[in-house]
This record gives structure tokens, sequence and C-alpha cells, in this order.
């Protein structure tokens, strides 16, 4: 078997005009700000050490690098009229996600990206026609991180007469909740927002119950609206069947899915869900043929 | 009466053409490959298998050695009939050439308030590759739609493959376990390489059939000693391909078969197979299209950072690891994400069957799970559990 080819001479990348050569290769940024939203999860604020930053589209993901522990796919959970550094959400649950949770201010981290489908989201200036239909977002506990930035979105567009945005946030427990303060902000811009928990606390006045409980007694206006899920993948299927059952169309429902992924670019075979390599064809797709279908099976 | 061209006499072939060259003009196109700087491997006995290995020479190929194969078993026997490629295919196969079982992607080190990346070096060696199968020149074409031609190129993979020169022996003795017949992909074959050479044993004696398939592969033929073709030696290429064909130790019937699979996820056969099925991984890693890879990270003593990319398998529990737990926790639910993605969802991903029908997953299955079998079975009680799905595009 072959090995590798012995490293004799090597491209030393900081003196190489144009970065890394390898889609592999990170892009080295600085930790600008970290800031705790819950007990397990985390937000860090980043900036390429050199260079610009990286654009990207609400529902996109970077795989970033805790050097030494390895490399993780994360969503971008700014959004593009943010004007400050690119945000990523992180819920402590393993190696990387733990390194990343407890990085400082300073500290380097590897970026890759950004990858994979988006939840389109016209940005500003780019579609002149306002769309005028209602949006139903509905995100479970970490969910909300990549639809942070296209929520922000569709309610800047709603101050400029777009359609109405419809916002169901579900917690395990209302120290679950993150995003308060855009919870806020979005409210106070004309959206209708609703957060529920599984199990209330002490202080708690707000819904107990599933998301989905929130969804039949709103407003919005099924036969005219899309809908944007993200959230443990049980509660993606019951949510976007419910909105079906509502009236709204399958293939306006855009939900976003996940697996393991170790490369984003298509070649580790990691992240496969039936026919879709969801780096390369998520991992925001339409609840449609067979997304719906694969996602009353389990894969055990 | 045929024209004899001696390796110095300035005659050209083109591609098209059909020549014949005898062990002394094999011998001198490996020898030219070597002068023209290519790392020249072929076929070598290693481990009681043939796998690829150094070739300096026709003596280093495995003369009179033949494989015998059937469901988990593998034997090599030797003979003293001469031939030099009379078997089917071994356990290593190419692409660990050009996609390494182990590949470091980069190291790091701190310095001052950043990290300096370094990749290995551009990989300079120009590979000629003497005496791969028909299916695997097919394989690596399948690898190329993963590695090469989608949004995203490998460029390692890429630097390799462009750099690579390919001498395919078209199949005269297929294993008890080869299919390639059924999945188009042989005994013969007509695109894919630089050179095509049939190895003829008859009363004309032993003897290669050899077709250019690029200009450089007629450049190359065209420096050797060769004789122009006759009817007799292309009648005796067909006669081959034929016998091979014939010979071929299973069929797999890929008439809708993507479908059936894709229709079939729930089927109770599945968790027959699992019974048996070790969760070893063999199948994923003799296989010639399997691409899965992990990507590790390390640190040395000295403080740097490395990462490497591994070969995987769907086999392993880590592969669908998600916070919390394995996605597919059953062997059955793996050996279907293994078998519905190589004939069915491979369609769907990259337009083309992920299997070329080699039987290497036949052969090295320690209990001897035969791939085509289980589609027959699912085949014949298709519908045992079923759901409405799309039909696959691009498939048969």
């Amino acid at each position: 078997m072959t090995g590798d080819a012995a490293p004799a001479t090597s491209v030393a990348l900081a003196m190489a005009p144009r970065g890394p050569r390898h889609a592999m290769t990170p892009v080295v940024h600085r930790v600008f700000a970290v800031r705790h939203e819950t007990i397990d999860v985390t937000t860090i604020s980043l900036e390429p050490v050199t260079g610009p930053r990286l654009t990207f589209r609400p529902g996109q993901f970077n795989m970033l690098s805790a050097f030494g522990v390895g490399e993780s796919a994360i969503s971008v959970s700014s959004a593009p009229r943010d004007a400050g550094p690119l945000r990523h959400t992180v819920r402590d649950v393993g190696p990387v996600t733990h390194a990343l949770c407890e990085s400082s201010v300073g500290d380097l981290i590897g970026v890759r990206g950004p990858f994979g489908s988006d939840w389109q989201v016209p940005g500003r200036g780019e579609r002149d026609v306002v769309d005028a239909s209602d949006t139903v977002v509905v995100a479970g506990g970490i969910g909300l991180a990549p639809l942070r930035g296209a929520v922000d979105e569709l309610v800047a567009r709603y101050g400029e007469g777009g359609g109405r945005v419809f916002v169901f946030v579900g917690a395990r427990e209302p120290s679950q909740v993150v995003f308060h303060r855009d919870l806020e902000l979005w409210k106070r811009s004309g959206a209708r927002v609703e957060v529920t928990v599984d199990r209330g606390s002490p202080g708690w006045s707000g819904h107990v119950g599933l998301v989905t409980s929130l969804l039949s007694s709103s407003e919005f206006d099924p036969s005219n609206a899309k809908a944007l899920i993200c959230g443990p993948e049980i509660m993606i299927r019951f949510t976007a069947r419910a909105l079906v059952d509502q009236g709204v169309a399958a293939g306006r429902i855009l939900v976003s899915l996940e697996r393991n992924m170790q490369c984003g670019l298509g070649w580790c075979g990691h992240c496969q869900l039936g026919p879709f390599l969801l780096c390369r064809d998520g991992p925001v797709v339409a609840y449609a043929g067979m997304v719906s279908v694969l996602l009353t099976e389990r894969e055990r | 009466m045929t024209t004899r061209h001696e390796a110095s006499d300035g005659s050209t072939i083109e591609p098209g053409d059909v020549v014949v060259l005898h062990v002394q003009g094999l011998e001198e196109l490996i020898a030219s490959l070597i002068d023209a700087g290519f790392d020249t491997r072929g076929p070598s006995v290693r481990n009681g298998a043939i796998v690829p290995g150094a070739l300096h020479g026709v003596t280093d190929l495995p003369k009179g050695v033949h494989d015998v194969q059937a469901p988990g078993r593998y034997r090599l026997e030797h003979s003293d009939d001469g031939q030099l490629f009379g078997w089917a295919v071994g356990p290593g196969s190419w692409k660990a050439e050009f996609f390494p079982p182990s590949q470091e992607l980069w190291r790091a080190s701190p310095a001052g308030d950043s990290m300096v990346f370094t990749e290995p070096a551009p990989d300079q060696r120009r590979l000629a590759i003497i005496g791969a199968r028909p299916c695997e020149v097919a394989a690596l074409s399948v690898l190329d739609r993963v590695l090469a031609n989608g949004e995203h190129r490998d460029p390692r993979y890429v630097e390799r493959r462009d750099a690579n020169f390919v001498v395919v022996v078209e199949c005269g003795r297929p294993g008890a376990t080869c299919f390639c017949s059924s999945m188009g992909t042989g005994p013969g074959i007509d695109a894919g390489f630089d050179v095509a050479l049939t190895e003829v044993d008859d009363s004309d004696g032993h003897r290669f059939v050899a077709r250019p398939g690029t200009q450089r592969g007629a450049d190359f033929l065209s420096r050797v000693t060769h004789e122009e073709s006759t009817d007799r030696d292309r009648g005796a290429r067909v006669a081959v391909l034929e016998r091979a064909g014939v010979q071929m130790g299973r069929r797999l019937d890929t008439e809708g078969l993507a479908s059936l699979l894709a229709r079939n996820v729930e089927h109770p056969h599945w968790d027959e197979v699992a019974e048996r099925c070790l969760s070893c991984a063999n199948c994923t890693l003799v296989c010639p299209t399997c691409f899965c890879s992990d990507v590790r990270d390390t640190t040395d003593l000295a403080g740097d950072f490395h990462r490497r990319r591994t070969w995987s398998s769907c086999f392993d529990l880590d592969h669908s690891y998600l916070h919390g737990g394995p996605v597919r926790a059953s062997v059955s639910s793996r050996y279907r994400q293994w078998m519905t993605h190589k004939l069915s969802t491979w369609w769907d991903q990259f337009d083309t069957s992920g299997c070329v029908g080699c039987g290497r997953c036949v052969t090295w299955c320690p209990v001897g799970i035969d791939i085509t079998e289980e589609v027959r079975a699912i085949a014949t009680s298709d519908g045992a559990s079923r759901r409405d799905v799309p039909s696959v595009k691009g498939a048969p």
C-alpha cells in the first residue's frame, strides 16, 4: 500500500501568496468574543487573523477546528446584516464542541466553509419583488442557531413591506431558551414570537408543551405560507407533518437535517441520508418527495 | 506473413490500431515507461495473494499463477502454462495508489500569534499501472466522479490521476465471484486506458493483442517491438473475451435494481443478512470504489497539530455517530446502507452505479455474504415491506 509521499519539501502556506491550497486546510480565526447562552450552549465570535471575513448565506455551516482535538460542522448563527464578526453557536456534546465552548477570547480556531444549502431567504438588495407570503419559522432548542440569520432578514423585510414572520421556539426548559435578546427584538419589529417549553420552572408563565401545539392556534395563512424548520429530527418530522396537515405545501417547507460530517466537500461519505450527501445536497432541503419519505423511517 | 517492427525502426501506431506484442515487446513497454520516468506498478504475489506492487520487468509478473475464488475463499494455484495475467482480481485495488489508506492533510505549528500550516509536498511520482483489469479502470472512473469531478476537487487525487499511465489487461480468466459483464465494466474495455492488452495463448503462440487508447499510448507502443495484427489475432482476442463472459461466476440483474432497493428499505431480508454479517468492514476495505474517510487530529510532543485522513467504513458504529450515539446502530441498517448506497443511491449522488462487479466483497467476506444473492433474495420477494418512492434518476 502506498503511504504518504515523503514531505521532503513542504509548502509553508504562510508564505504562499493566495492562502491554503487544499480545501481541507482551514483559515485561522481568532476568538473575538464568547457568550454563554445556556449551561451547555456557547456563542463564539470569530475574526480571521488575516484576510477578509468570509461571506455566507443563512442556513449554511462551517467546519470549525479546535486544533489538536478535531473538526466539527457548526452552522453560522450570525446574520448577513450583522456588521460584526462571524458567530457560531455551539452546544457542548463531544470533544470538539467541548473545546470550542471552552475557548477564550484570543484563542485560535480553524474555519473552513461556508458549505451547503441555505434557507433561500433573499438578502438585502437581492430581489426587488417583495414576497408578501407568511413565513413560519419553527426551532427546537439550538435549532434556532442556523435560523437566526434568516429570521433577521425576514423581520427586516417585513419592516419594508414583506410578509409576516411567525417564530415558534421550543426548548426542554426555560433555561435552555437561547437568543432572548433576538426574540425580543424580533417581537418589537413586528414578528409573532411564541416560546414553549417541555417542562416549566418556577417563574415561567409561558407555554408548556410541544412546539407543534403552538401551530394550530396561530394566525398564519397556511395556503400562502412557507416554513423553515430546524431542531431534533423527531421534532422536524412532527412539525413538518403538522404544517402539511394544516395546509402548507410540502414543497414550501424547508428543513435543516444533520448527520456526521468530516469534510463538508462531499468526499468523506459520513453525511449520507438515503440519496443525499447532506453537506452538498443539504443541510437545508425541501420537505417533499424523498425527504418526507426518509423522515417517516428510522435508520435504526 | 506479418510485418515485424523492431523497437527502433520508427514505425508509428495510431489510436484505433491493433498490433501484437510478444513477451519481449511487453518487456520493452515496461522498460520504456521506466525510462520515461514512470513509477511502474503491477500485479505481484504477496502473502498468498496478487496485489499491486513494484514492477520492474516481465519477470516480476505472476507467471503461471491463477486465483481460485469463492464466497469467503481465495487461493493461488501455480501452473506451468506461462500465462502472465491468468487471474482475476486480488484484495488490493488500485484505489490505494490514488486515495491512500492514510494520508496527512496538514501540520500546523503555532507561530507568534497565528498558526503556520504545512501541507505535504505535491506528489511528483508519475504512476504507470500495468495489468489493471477493466473493472478496476471502471472503478477509478467511479472514484473520479467523487473526488475529481464534483464541485470540490481533491487536488492530491487529481494530481495522481492526471499523471497516471494505464495499461489495462482484458480479463481472460474471471473468478467465480466476478460479475463485471452484468455491470457493463468487463471483461473487455474500450476506453479509459492508454494501452489495452489481451493475453492470447493459442496455436499461434503466447502473445498480446495491443490497442492504444490515447496518442500517448500509441507513441509508447510505436517504440516497442510489435507486429501488425492479423484477423486471426483479432479473432483470438474476441474468443478470449467470449470465453471469459461464459466463465463469469456470478451475475446481477441490474434492470430496475436502483428502484428495487429504494422501495425495499424496510424489507425483512436486511435483518436476515444481519444474522450473518459480522460488520467487519472487509467488503468496504477491498471495494475499489468505497471512498468513505475519517478525519482525525493528533498533537505531537513538539506541540504541532497533525490532521490525517484515513479510510473508514459505513460498517463502523462511529461512521454515523451524531451527538449521543450512532444513527445506524444495528448491523441490519449498516448492511442496508452499504448495499443500497452501492447499487441505488450512488446513482442519485454520482449518476453511476457504485458497483463494478469485481466480486471482491463476495470473496473477502469472512462469512461469504454474496451481494448478488442478497439482491436476488430481495428481488424475489419485492414489496415484502415497501415504500412509494420516486424512481432513481439515471439508473437503468
